[in-house]
């Protein structure tokens, strides 16, 4: 009892005023906030706005089931953000939710089938070594490119034994490439030259087999008449990619290389250090991203190299980097360079000097803090063990979303409507409390949720909308406990002011408990759960919130002071609070005293 | 107004009233009569599970389209080698439903579909689903579902007692079995909404409860101090009392969930409004009744075994025995229930109780004369 009676003495009776004050105050703050930050309304959430969602969950892979972590999957959401920013979406969303899952919002507008390619596809980083390249603006400046061929052909007759017993694929190569190795001596045009060199990378994948089998010449020699005619095809379908790419068109940019397995050769596009986009033809990946244990951005101090790339590999990764570098290392350019490329786009084509042996390396070049800082977390992130499915896709064409939200929002008034004519039926003038406090909570939930907008991302969706309606009942339900507790009160006899005052603690005890109950689901339900889910029970816990504080602030202070008007005070027929009408008994303890005296009648 | 007024002034008083507790037998009967139909119903039935659960893709055509639905339906067949649902909403669009499809082949569907319907692909809105994602949806349910309820039994076992906790855990499992067991038999098709409604309930169901037992909280302070009424009889008033109470909030909590109702079902004919509020419906509607005919009859059942409760009936009934052997005319426990409520804010009034029948017996005297 002590607790409801101190607060009962501490409650707003006296300076009600200045609880509404406060409120009133922090409306108008807020809404002010709402007009200066230019969100007028709540952004709304691709069910309602229309667009596409994506959802994605990460696949672990075998014995990499840690890898799904916080730090993995804020990685690859930054990935994606790249990606789908770089088709030109403007306000395409990506957020983690949930321990392994990943949404993408696209808004309408875009192309949501290229949207889904781009974000779907886990990011791929490969070192490739490279071919040939050159500006992709012109069409034959006859870029340096040497017969490919001569110099791994004598590479592999040193090398081939023991390259081979490691089991490196690109040994394989080299050893078949002695084999087509005297047509490209000859070759002139630039054209020619990629050919050759293609068809001498082609035919290893077709040997590369057999010569996994067994190291034997004969069998390498035997393999390249058959699969060089298969490799010619390819040879020719990526000679003419490469001879139609024009990597200046951002198109042409999006689908280029797209698809290509590691495995194979292919053409791709990068920008080189002046900003400049140029072409690239690249031999089949030497090393793979998930080789690449970490990359980092270091300024040399010491070597006045300016920013460089840190790059630490894994120990098989430092392997296979030690072998394609020594091999490069005697190539001239530009095939002594290898691509870095992820998701098959160019991101630096570094020289190799000389074979770089010891699980790390450095790639200089005129970088700044910025672009030195992004290759480092392209190399970082395209070592990503993390795979990513399609769990939803879900399109909403911009006149169902106006449909949908129209549907809530008259919805939502027909809730409200019926709210308000049950509480006039049934609460008569109190309603002119509880109406207000309706409508307060419904400004500080509207103007809350445009804030949060840009806030925190938090966006409007058709569930949210669900949870603020079905939130009415529980704001109402808050004012029906106190003012039943005040009725409850005058039919004690009290009078309203000291009914008002005595109802109020246990009023508010009840509220308070039932509204943390309330409050309780919606935050399990809103760090549990994914999705849809999430949005309601945010708008649901919100409301909540909101609940208590327009209870406290705004209906008990409002009805502390309408509680000394006549019209209440007295108990008007219409005032919700008659006494009569509410069956009291004759006012106060005092009177049923005289009660008593019936004992002895009785008696 | 008034009639209602007086109703409730008359509950207040407990002038009238219904004895919940007494016959709680009846109503526990009638609880586990629904579950085991319930439990049935979802052990013969199933669930109607919708596209989300099981993976495939919803398309919903722009409205007023001339395709009939059979043929819409013949178009899907063809189009993705499945069994397609359609639907024709309200506003003339189709729904076309196909289960069992990848996510990665319905684009060709689409595009397919927008050939034969002769519809822009762009129009056409497509929720493509993973099989594996309404399981995800439904898992992570269930995972805030067994968090909440350990939370919830903590807390009200920590704010109320652990009787309380577990009766309003009873009350909470009760309408969750109901709501399915209800979309079991009428097979409605359970969505991501369908859970979304269902998860609401929980702290719906047990917003009620806590009211009705804080009121049985405050009632029972003194519970030991007096010999007028046993647990039960202030459980039975304390429900009662706050009935007027549980009944507006319940119609005030059903009319929003009505309104989106009207509007998911009647107006947009299918989709997430719908689902939600159907299942918030009927799990508002279960949840009124469990907190009024199970939840507190629970907590006075098992506190009825607690050794001080049992020796307070003791007395209780002695005195009853006693005073009717005195001729006194029983003070009727409903009759007599709004001196308790008077008094319940005062412990002063309930001191004096406790020393003795000749005093209570006057105090139970204008309860006499009112009747």
């Amino acid at each position: 009892m002590a607790a409801p009676k101190k607060g009962r003495s501490a409650s707003a009776q006296s300076k009600p005023w200045r609880s509404l004050a406060l409120i009133l105050i922090a409306i108008v703050a807020l809404t002010g906030g709402m007009f200066a930050s230019g969100n007028t309304t709540p952004r709304l959430g691709i069910d309602l706005a229309g667009g596409t969602s994506i959802t994605l969950r990460a696949v672990p892979e075998r014995g990499q089931e840690s890898a799904i972590n916080k730090t993995n999957m804020n990685t690859a959401v930054n990935i994606m953000e790249r990606r789908v920013n770089g088709l030109g979406v403007s306000e395409a969303e990506v957020q983690t939710q949930g321990d392994d899952n990943i949404i993408v919002n696209i808004p309408k507008g875009t192309n949501s089938k290229q949207a889904r390619e781009q974000v779907g596809t886990t990011a791929k980083l490969y070192f490739r070594p490279v071919i040939a390249t050159e500006l992709s603006a012109g069409a034959a400046t006859a870029s340096p490119s040497p017969s490919t061929s001569a110099s791994p052909s004598g590479k592999a007759t040193t090398g081939s034994g023991d390259k081979a017993t490691s089991g490196d694929k690109a040994t394989s190569g080299d050893k078949a490439t002695s084999g087509s190795a005297s047509p490209s001596g000859t070759a002139t045009q630039q054209g020619r030259a990629v050919t050759d060199a293609l068809k001498a990378d082609a035919t290893p994948s077709g040997g590369a087999t057999g010569s996994a089998k067994s190291s034997s010449t004969p069998k390498a020699s035997g393999s390249p008449s058959p699969s060089g005619s298969a490799g010619n095809d390819a040879t020719a379908k990526l000679q003419a990619q490469y001879a139609a790419l024009d990597c200046s068109k951002e198109s042409v940019r999006a689908t280029a290389g797209k698809g290509a397995l590691p495995t194979e050769p292919t053409v791709a596009c990068g920008k080189n250090n002046a900003g400049v986009w140029q072409k690239y033809v690249l031999d089949k990946a030497a090393v793979d991203g998930t080789d690449v244990k970490k990359g980092q951005a270091v300024f040399d101090t010491q070597g006045a190299a300016g920013w460089i790339v840190q790059l630490d590999f894994t120990g098989s990764g430092g392997k296979k980097f030690a072998d394609v570098t020594g091999k490069l290392a005697q190539n001239q350019s530009p095939q002594n360079q290898f691509a870095i490329v992820l998701d098959g786009e160019v991101v630096s084509d570094p020289q190799v000097t000389t074979a770089i042996t010891g699980g790390n390396a450095q790639i200089s070049g005129s970088f700044d803090q910025q672009s030195a800082q992004n290759l480092a977390n392209m190399l970082s992130y395209g070592a990503l063990p993390l795979t990513f499915k399609e769990d939803s896709v879900t399109t909403v064409t911009a006149a169902l979303g106006g449909d949908q939200l129209h549907a809530g929002l008259i919805a939502g008034a027909i809730g409200l409507a019926l709210v308000v004519v049950y509480l006039l039926v049934f609460y008569r003038g109190l309603s002119l409390i509880a109406i207000p406090s309706l409508l307060v909570s419904a400004v500080l939930a509207y103007v809350i949720m445009s804030l949060l907008g840009p806030a925190i991302g938090f966006a409007l969706n058709l569930p949210a909308v669900c949870g603020a309606i079905v939130a009415i009942g529980i704001t109402a339900d808050s004012f029906i406990v106190f003012f039943e507790r005040i009725r409850d009160e005058i039919r004690e006899g009290r009078t309203l002011r000291p009914a008002v005052e005595r109802a109020w603690p246990r009023a508010r005890r009840t509220i308070l408990v039932s509204d943390f109950v309330s409050f309780l689901a919606a935050a399990v339900l809103f760090i549990v759960t994914v999705g849809k889910v999430q949005g309601f029970a945010f708008t649901l816990g919100l409301t909540t919130l909101l609940d208590v504080v327009v209870v406290f602030l705004f209906t008990k202070p409002l009805m502390t002071i309408l509680a000394r008007r006549k019209f209440y005070a007295n108990g008007h027929k219409l005032s919700g609070l008659d006494p009569k009408a509410l069956g009291a008994k004759p006012p106060l303890r005092r009177t049923r005293r005289p009660a008593r005296p019936v004992d002895t009648k009785e008696a | 107004m008034s009639k209602i007024g007086s109703l409730g002034a008359r509950l207040h008083r407990g002038e009238v009233g219904y004895d919940f507790v007494k016959n709680r037998k009846i109503w526990y009967g009638i609880s586990i009569l629904i579950t085991i139909t319930a439990i049935l119903g979802l052990a013969v039935r199933g669930l109607n599970m919708g596209i989300e659960f099981q993976g495939g893709a919803v398309f919903t055509t722009p409205k007023h389209m001339s395709t009939s639905v059979s043929q819409a339906e013949t178009y899907a067949v063809e189009a993705s080698g499945h069994d397609a649902i359609v639907q024709k909403l309200g506003d003339g669009s189709l729904r076309i439903q196909i289960a069992g499809i990848d996510t990665g082949k319905s684009d060709e569907i689409k595009d397919t579909l927008s050939k034969d319907l002769k519809v822009n692909a762009e129009q056409i809105n497509a929720d493509l689903v993973g099989p594996s994602w309404g399981k995800q949806i439904a898992n992570k349910a269930w995972e805030g579902l067994a968090i909440f309820m350990v939370l919830v039994v903590i807390y009200l076992a920590i704010a109320f007692e652990w009787r309380m906790a577990l009766a309003a855990l009873v009350a909470l499992i009760h309408d969750i079995t109901i709501t399915t067991g209800i979309y079991a038999l009428v097979g409605f098709e359970v969505t991501p909404g369908t859970v979304i409604g269902l998860l609401t309930i929980l702290g719906y169901s047990l917003y009620d409860t806590v009211v009705v037992f804080d009121s049985l909280k405050e009632q029972t302070k003194d519970i030991t101090k007096q010999t007028r009424w046993t647990y039960s009889d202030i459980a039975n008033l304390s429900i009662n009392g706050t009935l007027m109470r549980s009944i507006n909030t319940t119609v005030v909590a059903l009319l929003p969930v009505a309104g989106l109702l009207f509007i998911g079902g009647g107006v947009l004919g299918a989709g997430m409004l719908n689902d939600i509020s159907l299942s918030l419906f009927v799990g508002l509607a279960a949840g009124a009744y469990s907190s009024i005919f199970i939840a507190t009859p629970l907590v006075a059942d098992l506190k009825e075994r607690e050794p001080q409760m049992k020796a307070l009936r003791k007395r209780v009934l002695a005195k009853r025995a006693q005073a009717e052997a005195q001729g006194e005319p029983v003070a009727d426990r409903a009759g007599a229930s709004f001196d308790e409520e008077t008094a319940d804010a005062a412990p002063a009034v309930v001191g004096p109780r406790e020393q003795g029948a000749s005093r209570s017996r006057g105090r139970g005297r204008p309860s006499g004369k009112r009747r």
